[in-house]
């Protein structure tokens, strides 16, 4: 055992002497395998910390919600459908409720306003969030104005500003009276946004969902359920822009990775020949390949995934911002949980380390198998 | 030194830094624990249905409460024009009808 340690050493010290000999195709082949790998490992933190987020987050979104829709588009809902979901069976609570946007042509933003149900914001105050607060360059106690539908001034003091720490959830909000949401906005008494449904048992959620599309058929409903599956499939890694910008990435280098890792050069042919020719086994010849393969990719995965972990959680993902950003004037500044899925890193680590040493092995046996003589006078 | 013993000292190292990242994410996740509680509080209190990440549209700010139509709704043969459309997925289950 300790002489087979010892001899794998041997091939070990001249396989990185051997890569030291050719440093910059091979500098130049780990940058580019790092930088797939942190593309990759960047995308799956992010992905995955938002998606675990969202679902503690928003584990306690309303149970139900219960929009209008008229010709197939989400419109008021009158307060009175709110008396009818309170006479359906199973219903515990309904909450009719005000929100909406209002467009700041100022700052080009959109904010999302909104009447709060469980606390009454003073007539002439406005809670504000944390993107709101920026955009505007407001704090507590500054005066806000802003234009209603009809053209007139709205005036708003900075009640509070939400904590920084909130702004995932609430960077945009705006939360006003009820009096004066319907009077900026122009919405008549009696009409609401949409209905919050709460139901007594959990388990007949869909029961009472069923019941409520029987009883008002012009709406709408959306469960808890689904809101939480919606933030499942985010930033899917295999959906969208994503799947394009990778596949484009990873393909590139699968072909780039592969044209290197196969094809043997002059050089690296005439030194197998000169190995066998001073007594090298074919099997040693392919260790000597396999521990090049493995150093190469695995030091592509460390690079990789330890820049992807400092890029996520240290540095807030700041070069996904832009693309997040999109052209929204309000973006939240946050920093996402650091929930990292041990099954994933193993996964990313498998699929980089495995096949790059793997693809180099093939060739080399071809090579190793070959006379060397007729290597070297080739 | 041999240049093995270097190369497996800096494997060694590189893989206990990987290590190390579970263990700080775990810390993290503890000291940040009251952050994540009072965001769920705001999500409680206020009835909120989404996340804060997209505000340039309101299909994109209110995922999970936008119409089914809503980035085509503007005209016949519009397009998404929002950048942020093109980075979410559809919502699962909706591609069961095709």
């Amino acid at each position: 055992m300790t002489d087979w340690v010892e001899k794998q050493r041997n091939i070990l010290d001249f396989t990185l002497s051997s890569l030291r000999r050719r440093k910059g195709r091979h500098l130049g082949m780990l940058a580019v395998y790092a930088a797939i790998v942190f593309l990759l490992a960047s995308v799956m933190l992010f992905s995955h910390a938002i998606k675990r987020e969202a679902a503690i987050v928003l584990a306690d979104a309303p149970e139900i919600v219960v929009q209008r829709m008229v010709a197939g588009r989400h419109d008021l809902i009158p307060g009175a459908y709110a008396d009818r979901l309170t006479g359906i069976r199973g219903v515990a609570a309904v909450t009719p409720r005000l929100w909406g946007y209002y467009y700041d042509a100022a700052l080009a933003a959109n904010y999302t306003i909104l009447v709060p149900t469980d606390q009454a914001v003073p007539a002439g105050s406005v809670v504000i969030g944390g993107g709101v607060a920026r955009a505007r360059g407001a704090g507590v106690g500054d005066t806000l104005s802003f234009r209603g539908y009809g053209g007139e001034q709205f005036f708003f003091t900075v009640a509070e500003v939400l904590p920084h720490a909130s702004e995932l959830v609430a960077a945009d909000l705006f939360l006003i009276a009820e009096t004066e949401y319907r009077a900026m906005l122009g919405i008549d008494d009696g009409a609401y946004t949409d209905i919050a449904v709460s139901v007594r048992n959990p388990r007949e959620v869909v029961t009472v969902a069923n019941k409520i599309i029987a009883a008002l058929p012009d709406t709408r409903v959306i469960l808890r359920e689904e809101i939480l599956r919606t933030y499942d499939a985010l930033f899917d890694w295999r959906e969208g822009l994503m799947l394009v910008l990778l596949t484009g990435a990873v393909l590139a280098f699968a072909i780039f990775a592969g044209d290197k890792a196969s094809g043997l050069s002059a050089e690296e042919r005439r030194e197998i020949g000169l190995l066998k020719a001073v007594g090298w086994e074919t099997t040693d010849v392919i260790a000597m390949k396999v521990w090049e393969g493995a150093a190469v990719s695995l030091a592509a995965f460390l690079a990789g995934y330890l820049l992807a972990y400092l890029h996520v959680f240290h540095f807030s993902g700041a070069l996904f911002e832009p693309v997040l950003k999109g052209w929204a004037v309000l973006y939240p500044e946050f920093r996402p949980a650091a929930f990292v899925d041990v099954f994933q890193v193993l996964t990313l680590f498998f699929f980089t380390v495995f096949p790059y040493t793997v693809a180099t092995i093939v060739p080399i046996w071809r090579a190793a198998i070959i006379d060397p003589d007729a290597i070297m006078r080739s | 030194m041999r240049n093995s013993t270097i190369a497996l000292a800096l494997a060694t190292l590189g893989l206990t830094a990987v290590a190390a990242t579970l263990l700080d994410a775990t810390l993290r996740r503890h000291a940040e624990a009251s952050d994540l509680r009072d965001r769920a509080d705001l999500v409680r209190r206020y009835g909120l249905t989404d996340l804060c990440l997209f505000t340039e549209a309101r299909y994109t700010r209110h995922l999970s409460q936008t119409d089914l139509h809503a980035p085509f709704q503007d005209h016949p043969v519009s397009l998404d024009h929002f950048p942020s459309g093109s980075l979410v997925g559809p919502p699962p289950g909706w591609r069961d009808h095709d």
